[in-house]
């Protein structure tokens, strides 16, 4: 999941819906791709996917809205995952997410005013061994101190 | 020379590319001919990133490794260093396993498909093209593989079901949504031997007559998509997969599907609802997936590790499983130490180790080198045990008689530092943003098991009568195991530790 932030045209929509369509059920995948696509789901592919796969649109909404990962709204330009789960806890975690949040001044969620980076919390990466974990877009990062956290971003220009 | 840094991407997240980058850069400067192979991970995490090198007297390991360690480690040739750990195999944490199902991981190039034949690969599935269906299942039954994804229901028998269900088509899906805290076996199975996962599910397939699989993995697990995606690509040029499976007659393919961060979407009907393109809604059960599942069509869904463990089981027979093992529970099991330990990590083995023995002796206890006070066990449905109970044994059966349940078989470590009435404040907390929603007592039930958590923090001591009454309701009126297993968490914390339950814990603990 690297969020991109090309801005999503019909045709764009179309394409990546019609490249999904002959799939057995296609639903999932479709929206990760349109995700990966704009760094969000947008509203406007709703309608489009509900036709070509002859549902509701409140069907396909409701989808969407089911899953943590699908996104209304674009987010920064990267994301930062933060473990919030108990392997994790137990390496006070909560504490380095507080202050890594801090440091960033956002909440769970919240997007950096410069558009940046957004903060999601997450439970689990499977990084349990040695927590407490986090994932700045596809990259992992274990011993997920706030300094650590600030070295990767810094790192990645994020 | 042949250099190996894991790509696993626990082994990444403590800096193992930054090595690998390294090695190659130092080999380059001094003009020697190394060659980098990156493996899975032996799964001893504290040691990561662990490098190992070819020697004529087998593998030697260093670590933990970081990238500024690299140029010392040429200049003593790989000898006498101060992050020298002698052969790898000979470490105690790996010496001490029991390792069927993990027997390549960490040993072989994980997207080699030669070098994963040499070392046993395909054997079980070349010997299960011999047989009939009912022969394979009955090899599995006779084995006494329990689900591995936590209701350790017995895998053949579940088989059987699909095998003697009549449909145009039937299907293999694998639950790689591993979503429990503490665990990461599935993931270092994909990641460090994908073929053997592929070769368990083609054995499924042939065994039942489906010719198609759905291996439904977490989006959490970027590293493990694209490793089972390349190894997928590999076996199907290699004519593993396809048409013709290995020149039989027998057609078995095979698609990664990526899941959606949904916790509950790990349940077996909801993960089968995701993978139909729907809400991940829990079904209620019957029918049986076996009889209607994907598609309404007979399905197997089983978990990565029951998969993987089946080519073992097929290349060395039923019997040979069978021999490891405590009481009904059968053969071995990954164990996934987390948490607040000093050695966690992977260590596969056979049943009926005790908690403590796991805990204190191959974990060596806390990371932060205090007392151990809770120790969670099976992910976030299950109980807190604690220190009293370290002699239960690692088993199905025993643990259930002890109030808890082993799961996925993670073991997440707690020192006395931790605060249980916040343990169980957030198992309801969990449970109340991963409900599907479909049961009263699971969706609004966890949300007043929060507040009345806090109100038993403000000192309302009749809170705890409340709590308890909730519990139960929830364990009664839940369709599946996240409303129903929730009061695991909750109430072994109540029970075990009520201490913790009161307003002024807090400040006597300060
Ligand atoms: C809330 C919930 C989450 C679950 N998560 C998983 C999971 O991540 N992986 C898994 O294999 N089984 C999970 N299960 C168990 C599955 O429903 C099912 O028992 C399992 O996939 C069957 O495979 P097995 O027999 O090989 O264990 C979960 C169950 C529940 C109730
Ligand atoms: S117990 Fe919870 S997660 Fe399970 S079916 Fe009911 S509402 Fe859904
Ligand atoms: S609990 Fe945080 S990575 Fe598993």
């Amino acid at each position: 999941m690297r969020p991109s932030q090309a801005a999503p045209t019909t045709e764009h929509i179309a394409a990546i819906i019609e490249e999904h369509l002959g799939r057995e059920g296609p639903l999932l995948p479709m929206l990760h791709a349109l995700q990966e696509a704009f760094g969000h789901v947008p509203q406007q592919a709703v309608p489009m996917i509900a036709e070509a796969l002859n549902q509701t649109r409140a069907e396909v909404h409701g989808v969407v809205s089911f899953y943590h990962d699908f996104r209304a709204e674009p987010g920064g330009r990267h994301v930062l995952r933060l473990c919030r789960a108990e392997a994790c806890q137990a390496m006070g975690g909560e504490a380095a997410a507080a202050e890594t949040l801090a440091r960033l001044g956002v909440d769970w969620h919240g997007t950096t005013a410069d558009g940046r980076l957004t903060v999601e919390p997450v439970y689990c990466l499977g990084l349990c061994a040695c927590g407490p974990s986090a994932m700045l877009d596809d990259v992992p990062l274990g011993r997920a101190s706030p300094e650590r956290v600030a070295a990767l971003l810094e790192e990645a220009g994020a | 020379m042949r250099i190996y840094v894991p790509r696993d991407a626990a082994a990444r997240a403590l800096g193992a590319d930054a090595v690998a980058r390294a090695v190659a850069a130092e080999a380059e400067r001094r003009g020697l001919a190394v060659e980098l192979v990156r493996n899975g991970t032996r799964g001893m995490i504290w040691l990561e990133p662990l490098l190992e090198v070819e020697t004529a007297a087998g593998r030697t390991a260093f670590g933990p490794v970081s990238a500024a360690d690299v140029p010392g480690l040429f200049d003593a040739g790989f000898g006498a260093h101060p992050l020298a750990l002698g052969p790898v195999e000979a470490i105690p944490f790996f010496a001490r396993q029991t390792r069927l199902t993990f027997a390549r991981c960490g040993l072989t190039d994980p997207l080699s498909l030669a070098e994963y034949e040499a070392n046993g690969g395909l054997a079980g599935l070349r010997r299960a093209l011999g047989m009939d269906g009912r022969a394979i299942v009955d090899e599995v039954t006779g084995s006494g593989l329990r689900g591995r994804g936590g209701a350790g229901f017995p895998t053949g028998i579940k088989w059987a079901t699909v095998l003697d269900a009549k449909a145009d088509r039937k299907y293999v899906v694998c639950n790689a949504d591993e979503g429990d805290s503490g665990t990461f076996a599935d993931r270092m199975i994909m990641e460090g031997d994908p073929f053997v996962l592929i070769e368990g599910m083609v054995i499924a397939g042939i065994a039942v007559g489906a010719d198609m699989g759905y291996l439904y993995v977490r989006s959490e697990y970027p590293d493990a998509i694209a490793a089972m995606q390349a190894a997928i690509a590999i076996a199907r040029d290699a004519g593993l997969l396809g048409r013709s499976v290995l020149g039989s007659d027998r057609a078995f393919d095979m698609e990664v599907r990526v899941g959606a961060g949904a916790y509950v979407c790990g349940e077996e009907t909801s993960l089968l609802n995701s993978l139909e393109g729907k809400r991940g809604v829990v079904r209620a059960k019957p029918p049986l997936p076996a009889i209607a599942g994907l598609f309404g069509k007979p399905t197997i869904i089983n978990n990565v590790i029951s998969l993987a463990s089946v080519p073992v089981i097929l290349e060395k027979g039923a019997a040979f499983y069978k021999d490891f093992g405590l009481g009904r529970s059968r053969g071995t099991i990954p164990l996934q130490i987390a948490g607040n330990v000093r050695y966690g990590g992977l260590f596969e083995t056979a049943f009926g180790m005790t908690l403590g023995e796991i805990v204190e002796e191959i974990g060596g206890g806390t990371a932060s080198g205090r007392p151990v006070k809770a120790v969670q066990v099976g992910g976030p449905l299950g109980a807190y045990m604690p220190v009293g109970k370290f002699d239960t044994p690692f088993g199905y059966e025993e643990f259930d008689g002890q109030g808890g349940l082993i799961g996925h078989a993670g073991i997440v470590v707690f020192d006395d530092t931790v605060d249980m009435m916040k343990m169980a404040r957030f198992a309801m907390e969990f449970c109340a943003v991963e409900s599907c929603g479909k049961c009263t007592p699971c969706r609004i039930g966890s949300v007043r098991g929060v507040e009345t958590i806090d109100r038993i923090a403000r000192g309302d001591a009749a809170g705890v009568e409340i709590l308890t009454d909730l519990c139960d309701t929830m364990k009664d009126g839940s369709l599946c195991a996240l409303g129903g297993f929730t009061p695991f968490p909750v109430m072994s914390a109540l029970r075990h530790f009520p201490e913790d339950f009161s307003a002024s814990h807090k400040e006597a603990a300060e």
